[in-house]
């Protein structure tokens, strides 16, 4: 290696790291400056070509560098093609000097090696302390029920009151636009003998209150969607209905990718062999997987694959709701019943729908109820003939992307026991996002993977890739391999997505750079409790499981939304707001979205901004009851094996905490490992 | 006396009731509804407290359950039920075509190329994949893909609603509009999941379908999922077609005006053939529907630039509602798209389930379908030579082969090669004979150096079922030189005649 500098020194140098403590108060507006700056010109730098043999040496290096390790910094594909011989020299013997001694004369960095560092810092940011990590993983005992605050009924009747302002005005607008705007209304109405486009009806929703707050809405972004991401500014003229861009980006702390691990990188181990995999095996394999589109990529893929969740084989495709929507017709047919959580994904239904077997729901994650369901569809079988049902499949999510909570798994396994119907779990958020090994709810809830029947993830979003996959016994692959349309009509995964996957997975499982998997699912599972525990503690109504990296804040509401997306963005950081239909309509919602790469500066950070936002919208509603309340001394916080006894002495007086973010900073690292509850 | 005494107890106590009465919160309000209700018709009111005491009957009745048929249990007998029942296993025990199909799986290693090397060592031509322009392993590309990747990464971590929308994604969608010449255009990321996602967006439960008897599997999912109400006309028969848009027309004339829907492909997926565009065109206008056309194997493929069926044919494809295209394939990159006017692109961008509901396309994909497209349209000789390579291995294969028939378009660089039917029938050869036929045939083809595929069809719970002659799928390169496809081409024949001779 030729070029070695401390990550430590660079980090408390440099001034991402440093100035986005949440001391600075203005959550961070001009603070970007610099490295902003930096990172467009290494991107202007950056010349991808490389030669060959140079990707395999930057392998074996490390990417998120700990923070007080002296690991070496990642050599990127960038700075080694760019004829620095000079430059490589002058630093080679820099590990030789003890810097890590404070009184070592600052030596600053190439400009060069702070452009790329400050890049990959971008992407993924190096760990502040190396106690900001925890693992995920269930401890046991009953599985609680995650516990849903409620906000005063003052901010429950505004919100049923602003909707019924906004349709009554939407009303009112359609009124005067019929007749004076026509043409804006053409596609509702039937024109020259053909139907209405859309229905009037239908489309009213998105016409008058989705329209208002477009601009939350597909925001265009640019690079890599990782620790930071890079909006493109826009602009509009006619309220929402045309954007124009401005010309300009703006570098936004992200909270709104579904990167949990910080794969999505351009630079480090998965890129470079993403990289060679396009050298070797072209962009993408043209063909389905039943034809001439199985290549040994796949294949490595699917054994990888299989072996990390536990299952005997597996199998990938190119698109996650693709995936669901083509796996149940194989599995169920007419005669078979589904019962489905209330609020499993879109492309469950579709799937389910498609498969022709009848359809029943179960309140979201209520195990009686599910038993109830179960019971009574045993006992009746079919409606009208009374035969009974052929199978009954129990589809699940792992971890639910709106909510924030996750399946209970043991209830649901203890019920399959008794009911003897089929399990399956869609991963596609918790693959990767929880579980001490990152595998899943099973490994969450140390549950042998045989109870589940099949296990359906997608390798969007913790492995920064794209796809789906189903891991199942080697008897059902090789059904699905026969019978199953995705197989037999979709186009194939392309080979860098497929590479992208299985480094992602050596990595998690330690294969490739021994440590740095581990210290990214410790590192989400810390900064998932983090932020969790924070955002109570400052009194936001926070939904979900502690170790679920999806955070839902509840805004109620709907003018709240545009709000809370603005006054984010003006700190310079993207959230996802929720709203009607995707939600309940009153529970509208802001959602971070956790990942590996973020540090707890990052975190402070979007503390400090929700603590100012929550204040000027009244956002912080929370009771107490769903935790986070002030403790009464502060040294008076319970040993951690009297907690449960404390708490419940507590709960007759629980009063609404309402920290000091300041407080909610300093105490924040160290309370994480306790339950938040 | 007595009787006396007892009316005046009588009459007080009934005074006192009465004054009870009165103090009653609302009585007054009562006394007035009787009175003026009364109207000297005392049956008036015997018919009024009639109907009193009965919705008081009918709120106090028990509650009885909406769902028909529920036999009350016991808990014990439920526990029993629950203990005696066994399910089916999920999956059932596999057929021996699906068995063949487990097995006989082509694997390849390293790039699928015009040559491909197999997993047992051996490098075959390949005539089995998509990559009619050998554009899989272009170094010019392959280097722009490699540039994206170093500035994307490889996913866009989330959908396309939530910051999942790159520039990338914009670029694409831009080019292709303006390569087709259409308002607009959105990009999904899977060009199977495409179509089955456009057709509920617009047609739903009461509209009207009226869809080709061959359309692929994909279409029909589409058309499953919307629920509307669906008419088929027989394949690529436009004397049909126009018998049933006149009696779905006849038939709706008194109805609601609902949307109405055309929907075909331009080459189709299980034979090959072309659609007569200028004839639906002509219909569609005549009987106001609108058409939705699959591109899927005819975008890069058709026309003198590769924009379809619509250059291929003269249409404008602004006369087309929707024209669904794969970005995958031909084009090498990834994901499909659905080009129209500009409301029918922002309906979906809400609407329709595969793009909401779906993690956005990764940026290399999008930047290479762009950059393809822009080949294509620079290169015309490209598909002219694919169309000169597509004659000459056709006429090694189509008039030659006792055994086969190609129901593909002349312009078609997929060949589908059917079992002639006085063949089937002279054989006396079921679907499943056919099948296994066909593999032998792609088997002494692989042994003789050259890789092709049968045409995949599958069983689905959709009526009327589809019925998809067995065949084999040869698929023309000029990845190969000319000489290579001649040769292959009759590989191909000889393998097909070896193969039929054989079988009795």
């Amino acid at each position: 290696m030729p070029r070695r500098f401390s990550g430590n020194s660079l980090n408390d140098t440099s001034s991402n790291s440093s100035s986005f403590s949440p001391s600075s108060g203005k959550g961070g507006t001009a603070i970007k400056a610099s490295s902003v700056k930096s990172n467009r010109l290494s991107q202007f730098f950056s010349v991808s070509p490389k030669p060959k043999g140079e990707s395999q040496s930057t392998q074996v290096t490390s990417q998120p560098t700990g923070g007080d390790t002296n690991t070496s910094g990642p050599l990127s594909s960038a700075s080694l093609s760019l004829p620095t011989i000079s430059l490589s020299t002058a630093t080679a013997d820099n590990p030789t000097m003890d810097e890590r001694s404070p009184t070592t004369l600052f030596q600053p960095p190439t400009p060069e090696e702070a452009r790329r560092q400050a890049r990959q810092n971008a992407q993924f940011g190096p760990i502040s302390h190396p106690s900001h990590r925890y693992s995920s993983r269930h401890p046991g005992g009953v599985f609680p029920e995650p516990v849903m605050d409620e906000p005063p009924y003052y901010y429950l009747l505004t919100t049923y009151i602003s909707y019924l302002i906004l349709i009554a005005f939407g009303h009112v607008r359609d009124f005067f636009g019929k007749r004076f705007r026509e043409e804006n209304y053409r596609h509702l109405k039937p024109r020259n003998g053909y139907g209405a486009l859309n229905s009037d009806f239908d489309n009213f929703y998105v016409r008058r209150l989705k329209l208002r707050i477009n601009d939350c809405f597909e925001r265009p972004v640019t690079g890599v969607p990782g620790r930071y991401i890079t909006l493109i500014d826009r602009g509009t003229d006619d309220y929402n209905r045309h954007f124009y861009l401005t010309g300009t980006q703006t570098d936004t702390l992200n909270l709104s990718s579904y990167n949990y691990l910080g794969f999505a990188q351009s630079e480090g181990p998965c890129a470079d062999m993403s990289e060679e995999s396009v050298r070797k095996y072209g962009i993408s394999t043209p063909s389905t997987r039943a034809e001439v589109g199985t290549q040994d990529l796949h294949l490595e893929v699917e054994d990888l694959i299989a072996k990390f969740v536990g299952k005997e084989a597996s199998m990938v495709f190119s698109m996650g709701f693709g995936t669901n929507a083509t796996i149940f017709p194989v599995l169920v047919n007419k005669g078979c019943l589904i019962i489905s959580d209330e609020l499993n994904h879109a492309s469950i239904r579709f799937g389910a729908r498609l498969s022709g077997a009848s359809i029943a729901m179960f309140k979201h994650n209520d195990m009686k109820d599910l038993e109830i369901k179960l019971r009574e569809a045993i006992s009746q079988g079919q409606p009208r003939t009374h035969r009974p049902w052929k199978k009954i499949l129990v589809v699940v999510e792992g971890l639910y992307s709106m909510e924030g909570s996750m399946c209970n798994l043991p209830g649901l396994v203890a019920l399959k026991h008794r009911y003897k119907f089929n399990l399956f779990v869609d991963e596609a958020h918790s693959i990767g996002a929880v579980g001490p090994l990152g595998r899943g709810v099973c490994d969450y809830f140390s549950i042998d993977t045989a109870e589940v029947d099949v296990l359906m993830g997608t390798l969007t979003k913790s492995f920064g890739a794209n796809g789906g996959y189903i891991a199942a016994d080697k008897v059902m692959i090789d059904k699905l391999r026969a019978t199953n349309p995705g197989v037999f009509f979709a186009e194939a995964p392309a080979p860098p997505v497929l590479t992208q996957i299985s480094s992602a997975l050596r990595i998690i499982k330690g294969d490739l750079v021994p440590g740095q998997g581990e210290e990214r699912l410790q590192r989400l599972a810390f900064n998932s409790r983090y932020l969790r525990l924070g955002l109570k503690r400052l009194g936001f109504i926070v939904y979900g499981h502690d170790d679920s990296p999806i955070i839902p804040i509840l805004l109620f509401n709907p003018a709240k939304m545009p709000a809370f997306s603005h006054e984010m963005l003006r700190r310079k950081i993207s959230v996802v707001v929720v709203g009607y239909p995707a939600t309940p309509l009153v529970s509208s919602r802001a959602r971070f979205c956790v990942s590996a790469a973020h540090t707890k500066d990052d975190l402070d950070r979007v503390l400090t901004a929700c603590d100012e936002i929550g204040n000027v919208l009244q956002l912080k509603f929370s009771t107490g009851i769903a935790g986070g309340a002030l403790p009464p001394a502060e040294e008076m916080a319970p040993p951690p094996e009297m907690e449960k006894e404390w708490q419940r002495k507590r709960s007759a007086k629980i009063s609404p905490p309402r920290w000091r973010v300041e407080d909610v900073i300093r105490r924040g690292a160290q309370d994480v490992k306790s339950p938040l509850y | 006396m007595d009787i006396q005494e007892t009316q005046r107890l009588l009459s007080e106590y009934l005074q006192g009731l009465a004054n009870l009465f009165h103090r009653l919160p609302g009585s007054a309000i009562f006394l007035r509804y009787v009175k003026s209700s009364y109207q000297n018709d005392p049956i008036r009111s015997a018919v009024e407290l009639f109907l009193f005491l009965f919705a008081v009957r009918y709120l106090l009745a028990p509650k009885y359950s909406t769902k028909p048929g529920v036999v009350p249990l016991s808990e014990d007998e439920i526990d029993d039920l629950v203990d005696e029942w066994t399910p089916e296993p999920l999956v059932g025990e596999p057929s021996s075509l699906e068995t063949m199909e487990v097995e006989k799986r082509t694997v390849i290693t390293g790039p699928i190329g015009p040559k491909s090397k197999l997993a047992n060592g051996r490098t075959v031509m390949n005539l089995g994949s998509f990559n009619f322009y050998n554009f899989n392993t272009n170094e010019a590309l392959k280097e722009q893909a490699i540039q994206t990747l170093r500035n994307y990464g490889v996913g866009p971590c989330g959908p396309r609603g939530f910051y999942g929308t790159q520039d990338v994604h914009l670029k694409t969608e831009a080019d292709v509009a303006s390569f087709l010449g259409t308002e607009a255009c959105i990009v999904y990321s899977q060009s199977f999941s495409t179509i089955s996602s456009v057709i509920p967006a617009f047609s739903k439960r009461g509209d009207i379908i009226v869809a080709d008897r061959g359309v692929s599997f994909a279409i029909r999912k589409g058309i499953q999922i919307s629920r509307s109400t669906v008419r088929w006309y027989e394949h690529n028969d436009m004397e049909d077609l126009e018998r049933v848009l006149a009696k779905v027309t006849k038939d709706q004339a008194r109805k609601p005006l609902t949307r109405r829907f055309i929907i075909t492909e331009g080459l189709f997926e299980t034979s090959g053939d072309i659609s007569n565009l200028p004839k639906i065109i002509e219909l569609r206008l005549k009987y106001k529907f609108r058409l939705i056309l699959d591109e899927t194997w005819s975008f890069g493929v058709l026309g003198r630039t590769g924009r379809g069926i619509t250059e291929h044919q003269n249409v404008d494809a602004a006369e087309v509602d929707m024209i669904i295209g794969s970005l995958a394939g031909a084009i090498v990159g990834g994901g499909g798209f659905c080009a129209g006017s500009e409301e029918i692109v922002h309906h979906q961008r809400i609407s329709s389930s595969a793009y909401t509901f779906s993690a956005a396309l990764p940026a290399l994909l999008s930047t290479t379908a762009s950059a393809t497209i822009n080949l294509l349209q620079n290169n015309p000789g490209l598909i002219e030579q694919l169309r000169d390579y597509t004659k000459v291995m056709r006429a090694q294969l189509d008039p030659r082969s006792d055994w086969v028939y190609c129901t593909s378009a002349p312009e078609n660089p997929i060949l589908i090669l059917a079992i002639k039917p006085e063949v089937v029938a002279a054989k006396k050869l079921t679907e499943s004979d056919q099948q296994f036929l066909l593999q032998d045939v792609v088997d002494e083809c692989l042994v003789n150096g050259v890789l092709i595929t049968r045409l995949k069809s599958l069983e689905d719970n959709f009526e009327p079922k589809q019925i998809v002659a067995p065949a084999l799928k040869v698929c023309v390169t000029i990845g190969l030189a000319k000489k290579e496809i001649e040769s292959a081409g009759k590989i191909i024949r000889h393998a097909i005649t070896k193969v039929m001779n054989k079988k009795k």
